[in-house]
């Protein structure tokens, strides 16, 4: 059942050198660079994005993902999910409006996977960047890179994917849309993706010995085409190529991956499954792994399954 | 200018040109002489560990890589990710596990 958290709103990504990821962000990826802040954060957004802002760039020491926050419907919402958050056992901390440039008040809490998350109602609303509300036009046409259209969703690592599942379908309403078992192990689940939405997911776990690791954060594109033209502005620009182009089997997604400067992995997609509430969870066999992520390669990559931030 | 880079617990050598980090000369092909897949090849930006190395001797430029993974004492022993570190002579080499102390921290 739906609990009022209706996207994904933010990810904040730890990354070695500012300038370096803000070019990556902005001019290959075509995110729109929104601002800076006084601690030297970088605020980006997809063009379609009506939030002022769905990324926040933050120069650390290491790579990795700060937290991935959700938008709730309104301030009843926020205030119910926090209560219920607490009550489940959840550290939680209540972040003042503002400390995200543009954002309301922000209720952060951690996960059995070691991920910290949060909840907002509020963000500045700036409306999709470079069209009008009025009649609008299809596309702004001085967009960059890859053009791409959104932040769409993030894949974490983590040991306790079952925890953390579980207190995002009990208290936040996700729902389970597919899975990965091991069948040789006694069913253990070695991935889910859930979605609190219609999307296939917007958000993915993978069992992993670590706590709190980061795979990618994925950005919508509008077509396959774009898909390829997206690869050719990784090869244009001499980017770390992960893999891909293909099509995943989980999601049926058409993709390509590859790393921002810092290392962090990003993908850009288009395509894919939906989930209405009323669908039942899709399995994948652990041993058809490899077509489950490269549904045409069929063969699992070392380096997409153990290379993280 | 290019160097080699050796491998002292393998016993086997690349060339790397000062514009690559060691990756990047691990892995460009040049005729007659076979590709080397020895050091692990991961996200090639500082960040996910894979490539740990130890430089044993030689004079080299380090950029920014992950505190996860290299600490500044171990940096300053020689600890290094490969894909940050571009050759200012000849290198000799090893290959080191991903920081053990990657589960500790948490």
């Amino acid at each position: 059942m739906r609990k009022g958290v209706i996207r994904p709103g933010h990810v904040q990504i730890r990354v070695l050198d500012i300038e370096e990821a803000v070019v990556h962000y902005r001019d290959r990826l075509g995110l729109i660079e929104v601002g800076r802040d006084a601690q030297g954060r970088a605020y980006l957004k997809g063009w379609t994005e009506v939030d002022r802002f769905s990324v926040v760039l933050r120069e650390a020491e290491e790579p990795g993902m700060d937290f991935m926050g959700f938008k709730v419907l309104d301030a009843a919402v926020l205030e119910q999910r926090k209560l219920d958050l607490q009550r489940y056992g959840c550290q939680v901390e209540v972040i003042p409006a503002g400390e995200l440039d543009g954002c309301g008040e922000r209720i952060r809490f951690d996960s059995p996977t070691g991920h910290y998350f949060e909840l907002y109602a509020e963000k500045e609303q700036t409306g999709k960047w470079g069209v009008s509300e009025n009649n609008p036009e299809a596309w702004p046409e001085d967009l960059k890179g890859m053009r791409a259209n959104r932040f769409d969703h993030c894949l974490l690592y983590g040991d306790d994917i079952d925890g953390t599942s579980e207190l995002l379908q009990k208290v936040l309403g996700f729902q389970l849309s597919e899975q990965v078992v091991d069948r040789e192990n006694g069913n253990l689940r070695v991935a889910a993706f859930l979605a609190c939405s219609m999307k296939a997911h917007d958000i993915a776990l993978v069992r992993h010995p670590e706590k709190g690791k980061f795979h990618h954060a994925s950005f919508y594109l509008d077509t396959w085409g774009d898909v390829l033209r997206a690869a050719d502005l990784i090869s244009m620009h001499d980017i770390a190529l992960d893999i891909g182009p293909t099509r995943h089997g989980l999601t049926h997604g058409q993709t390509v991956y590859f790393f921002d400067p810092s290392g962090n992995r990003n993908e850009v997609f288009t395509g894919g499954d939906y989930t209405y509430p009323d669908h039942q969870v899709i399995t994948w066999d652990a041993s058809q792994l490899g077509k489950a992520i490269f549904y045409h390669d069929r063969q699992l990559n070392e380096k997409f399954l153990n290379v993280v931030t | 200018m290019r160097f080699s880079v050796r491998l002292a617990d393998a016993d086997e050598s690349f060339s790397c040109t000062e514009q690559q980090h060691l990756l990047q000369g691990m892995q460009a092909f040049r005729i007659g002489v076979p590709l080397l897949q020895v050091i692990p090849v991961g996200c090639r930006g500082g960040g996910c560990g894979i490539c740990r190395i130890r430089i044993l001797s030689g004079e080299y430029e380090a950029r920014k890589m992950s505190r996860k993974h290299v600490s500044e004492q171990e940096q300053a022993d020689g600890v290094a990710l490969a894909c940050r570190i571009y050759p200012r002579s000849d290198l000799a080499i090893e290959l080191l596990p991903l920081a053990e102390d990657d589960n500790k921290q948490k």
